[in-house]
């Protein structure tokens, strides 16, 4: 059976930290850093890479638009 | 079979989804968690499917959103506190081909607006009104607006809304429901991926109806406001759902001109 891997690409200075995108993933892939980005926000990443389907649901809750989604199917 | 590493997966024939062109770079002024954010987004992306941007007039208002055109990349104009509906009226009947579109809060539509958008909703201009309701002036610092809640605190009445003294919220979405004028009106939200789906739908289809010259399509959008609520982002939005939805219930309200609910 194909397998969907996914990955989220994350504009790091322009993330709020506002961790909207967290519980609106299904695969419980993001979490916010302990480090800061230039504005001193928490920003978004994936913590746990290998579970995410591409599914942008983060992306489209995310209210400043950062998160970018890639997805190829492994055979 | 070989790992994949994130670096093969981020590609740019990988990509499916990705930022609309139609938005700028520039970063928005809104607080972390805003749903005024995704709404511009969901706006942006339905004008670039709908391949509009060039007939496209947004009428921006006063409140957090009155610097939406730095936002959007399409023809803006901005409108005096609670007037875009008038203005938009002006736009649309000099230039009925283009699509207008006003974009207001509920300090901008619901208070000092209320006359602008119930004539404009009952003349049944052929504009789309984009309504975003957090039930609080946010801009200006958390005071009590028209769509407060019953017992909801704001910076005007920390004790919460004492409807006995200030009256009861208003439903401006079932109030322009009734008017002959109105061709579309929804009430969606934008908390959740769900809802952020079902919110660009009702987006579009507001859009489309401008083709129909039917009268005003109507979406209002509830949305959080986390600096005027003192909760963080995702406190607010499960506040939201506890509360505010019971009082504005999502969904069609009219459809095709028909009422669909009560």
């Amino acid at each position: 059976m194909a397998k969907i891997r996914g990955a989220i690409l994350v504009d790091v200075e322009g993330c709020k930290g506002c961790g909207v995108c967290v519980p609106a993933c299904p695969q419980d892939v993001l979490d916010l850093a302990k480090e800061v980005n230039g504005k001193g926000y928490n920003y978004s990443y994936m913590k746990n890479p290998e579970a995410c389907i591409g599914c942008a649901n983060c992306a489209i809750v995310c209210p400043d638009g950062v998160i970018s989604v890639y997805k190829v199917k492994v055979a | 079979m070989a790992e994949i590493t994130i670096q093969d997966i981020i590609k740019e024939e990988n990509l499916v989804y990705k930022k609309s062109k139609v938005m700028t770079d520039t970063t928005l002024s809104y607080c972390p968690g805003c749903g005024h954010g995704t709404a511009h987004r969901l706006i942006a992306e339905v004008i670039e499917e709908m391949g509009i941007q060039a007939e496209t007039i947004g009428v921006s208002p006063v409140g957090c959103s009155v610097l939406m055109y730095n936002f959007l990349d399409v023809d803006f104009q901005q409108a005096a506190h609670g007037r875009a509906p008038a203005v938009a009226t002006a736009i649309k009947r000099v230039m009925p081909e283009k699509y207008v579109f006003t974009y207001q809060g509920d300090g901008d539509l619901a208070a000092i607006g209320t006359a602008e958008t119930i004539h404009a909703c009952n003349r049944g201009e052929n504009i789309t009104i984009i309504f975003v309701n957090n039930g609080i002036y946010g801009m200006t610092g958390g005071q009590m607006a028209p769509t407060t809640l019953p017992g909801m605190p704001a910076s005007t009445c920390p004790f919460g809304r004492d409807v006995e003294i200030m009256g009861n919220p208003l439903k401006m979405t079932e109030l322009v429901s009734q008017l002959a004028g109105t061709y579309f009106v929804t009430r969606q939200s934008v908390h959740s991926p769900r809802n952020v789906r079902k919110a660009k739908k009702a987006i579009k289809m507001a859009f489309e109806n401008q083709k129909l010259k039917r009268g005003v399509s109507f979406v209002e959008i509830v949305s959080n406001c986390n600096s005027g609520w003192k909760l963080n982002p995702v406190k607010a939005n499960e506040w939201m759902e506890d509360n505010m939805f019971p009082f504005y219930p999502l969904g069609d309200i009219k459809v095709d001109g028909e009422i669909v609910s009560k």
